[in-house]
């Protein structure tokens, strides 16, 4: 039984069968891929796990529970923290007030009404904000404003927000779209560095074969919104379903 | 000191001097001088400088913090005072009763407002809003006439009840509002030398209020909430995956400024106990934009300096005339004096708008913080040109970037 179990999803925009009875199962602590060509559904399974949108058919669970129906800051507060393909971050704010607001969000809930208490006295959170930017090598920059930090340094960030929430749970969406060879090696490093601190479970959605071999602990391919295959790396870079799907565009 | 920082400690306690000592500062110039006309330092022009100040704290809790452009936020101010006046028809002519029940009646007004406005963001919340406040206006002139007195305006009568207080005084006129015996129009005037200083029981209580309004302002500013509402307007994607709900939030910056405009509106019966329809009018929201905009949306001080410029501006600005000028440009030959005075005549009198309005051009084009920033520049041109140090006042007025994100 995995930590992210999707059963029979399914899930039709008009007459485009986007996902076609989907099934999947996210094993605890483990780097789970989901890749596929262009339009194979990756972008709208993921949206179904976070709340986006509601598959028409299915089921998703985390650790026992039903995420359908649930807004995505609830799913959040289940323990899901998501990474999108652009880094979102709150860019009016500074680095560290970025980090801040999560950990108010993982200890107050969804809504808290502190009108009156002061940031700066809240020292417990604040060194929580702190340690959290040190492990990803960005105490440095805690007073810049987050909108004029470099894309990199957004995407730590951006992985410093949701880590410090302690998610059992992270979704990569694509994380090293458009980004240059360098780049993309130092997210890789940034995300087995996180992996090796700290129990955590993560699904990419990836295009970069490159990323996913070096990250993944399991693969599922999916192609026309139907899982294909699911192996480990190793049995999937030989497996002649894949190459003809997919792998067979890049040799 | 009162829990906020240096720097905000120290612009707190200015704007408190500066309302303690207002009928000085706002009186330079000696009585009967050529210049007299520039005093702002007369109770109804100060009791309004600290009103609209109120109200545009209040706006801007909602607008700076959040980014959601009420337009219609004078309907809360209205909706205040009516409650005010009816306060002094039921009850008695005590002024705290009013002031608290216009902030309730206003508060229990923007939650429902505000709730059906903030199911929508940008300029459709706009429209609501103003579509909400264009309601009001219209009912208040029309069906509602019973509670609202329509096109006179709901007035204090010799027949009103007054439960607690008496309908007529022994001398047959209607009671004035007042705070425990206190009467708000009571002045004392001080004269020293030339000069003539009227220090005016309405404007302290006036002064009371917009000091606590700015000071809770400021704790909100600064606040884990302030945080919040900062986030809504930065990134609400990023929020809702973070586990926060938005709604909540930018719903309780809404209300919490439509009781800031509630007390605004409280406080200007009490002043003078009279509601009209028009404090409802779009106009009259817009108004409150404008100050924000141009004192310095999202900054502490500046909407207190938007709406003390722009009311001073309608009030002393819109009374030059034509004859004072000819008196100012008479040192110049004939002919050359009607060519300035033309020039010059289209932006004074009625012509005040056509200055403010190029005024808030030029502060939206070149300084998109408003007064603030200008305030800012000079001050940070100063400390190059001069070295460090500069007056402490303007220390103050721009706590530095790093301590306060806000300012």
């Amino acid at each position: 039984m995995g930590i992210l179990e999707v059963k029979g999803v399914n899930k039709r925009f008009g007459g485009l069968q986007a996902l076609g009875d989907v099934n999947l199962s996210v094993k605890e602590n483990t780097v789970h891929a989901i890749i596929g060509p262009n339009g194979a559904g990756k972008s709208t399974l993921l949206n179904c796990l976070v709340g986006k949108l509601i598959p028409d058919t299915g089921s998703v669970t985390f650790d026992g529970q039903s995420v359908l129906g649930r807004k995505p800051h609830e799913i959040n507060q289940m323990g899901i923290s998501r990474v999108f393909q652009t880094p979102e971050i709150f860019a009016d704010l500074t680095v560290l007030e970025n980090v801040l607001i999560p950990c108010f969000a993982r200890r107050d809930g969804a809504f808290r009404m502190h009108a009156i208490e002061q940031v700066r006295h809240e020292a417990e959170l604040v060194e929580q904000a702190e340690t959290m930017l040190a492990d990803v090598n960005m105490l440095g920059k805690r007073d810049f404003h987050a909108g004029s930090l470099s894309r990199g340094d957004k995407r730590r960030l951006e992985m410093a927000m949701c880590l410090v929430q302690q998610p059992r749970l992270l979704l990569l969406d694509e994380p090293t779209a458009g980004m240059a060879r360098a780049d993309t090696n130092n997210t890789i490093d940034l995300l087995k560095e996180i992996k090796a601190k700290r129990d955590i479970t993560m699904a990419i959605i990836e295009h970069d074969m490159h990323v996913v071999f070096s990250l993944a602990d399991r693969i599922t391919v999916l192609a026309q919104g139907t899982p294909l295959v699911e192996d480990t790396p190793e049995k999937i870079k030989g497996h002649p379903k894949v190459r003809e799907a997919y792998l067979g565009e890049h040799q | 000191m009162f829990g906020l920082s240096k720097a905000d400690t120290r612009l707190f306690l200015i704007v408190i001097g500066l309302t303690l000592f207002a009928p000085f500062i706002l009186n330079p110039f000696p009585e009967g001088s050529e210049l007299a006309q520039f005093n702002a330092g007369y109770p109804d022009l100060m009791q309004r400088f600290l009103i609209f100040g109120i109200f545009a704290i209040g706006f801007n809790i909602l607008f700076g913090l959040t980014g959601y452009l009420s337009f219609g936020h004078a309907a809360f101010l209205g909706v205040g005072s009516y409650a005010g006046v009816w306060m002094f028809k039921l009850l008695g002519m005590n002024v705290l009763p009013a002031i608290l029940l216009s902030m309730l009646v206003a508060g229990l007004f923007s939650v429902l407002v505000g709730y059906i406005s903030l199911r929508r963001s940008g300029i459709y919340f706009s429209i609501l809003t103003l579509a909400f406040a264009q309601m009001s206006f219209s009912l208040a002139y029309s069906v509602l006439t019973p509670i609202t007195g329509g096109e006179t305006g709901l007035q204090l009568s010799a027949n009103d009840p007054r439960i607690f207080g008496q309908s007529i005084t022994d001398a047959g006129t209607i009671p004035v509002p007042s705070l425990f015996g206190l009467e708000m129009r009571d002045s004392f005037q001080l004269d020293v030398g030339a000069w003539l200083f009227t220090f005016n029981a309405g404007y302290y209580l006036c002064a009371v209020f917009m000091v606590l309004a700015f000071y809770l302002s400021i704790r909100i500013f600064r606040s884990p909430f302030g945080m919040m509402l900062r986030a809504v307007k930065s990134n609400q994607q990023r929020m809702t995956y973070t586990g926060l709900n938005p709604k909540p939030y930018t719903l309780a910056a809404f209300v919490i400024s439509g009781m800031y405009a509630g007390l605004a509106g409280g406080l200007m019966v009490a002043m003078d106990p009279l509601a009209g329809a028009e404090r409802m009018f779009w106009t009259a929201s817009g108004e409150v934009v404008l100050m924000a905009i141009l004192g310095g949306v999202g900054t502490l001080i500046g909407p207190v300096l938007g709406a003390g410029f722009i009311k001073y501006m309608e009030n002393i600005v819109s009374k030059i005339n034509d004859n004072i000028l000819h008196q100012w440009f008479s040192f110049l030959p004939d002919g050359l004096e009607d060519v300035v005075v033309a020039i010059i005549y289209p932006f004074i009198g009625k012509g005040w708008h056509l200055t403010l309005g190029i005024m808030f051009m030029l502060v939206v084009i070149f300084l998109p913080g408003g007064l603030v920033e200008g305030g800012q520049r000079i001050g940070g041109w100063i400390g190059r040109r001069f070295g460090k140090g500069g007056s402490s006042a303007e220390a103050a007025a721009k706590p530095d970037a790093k301590s306060s994100p806000a300012e």
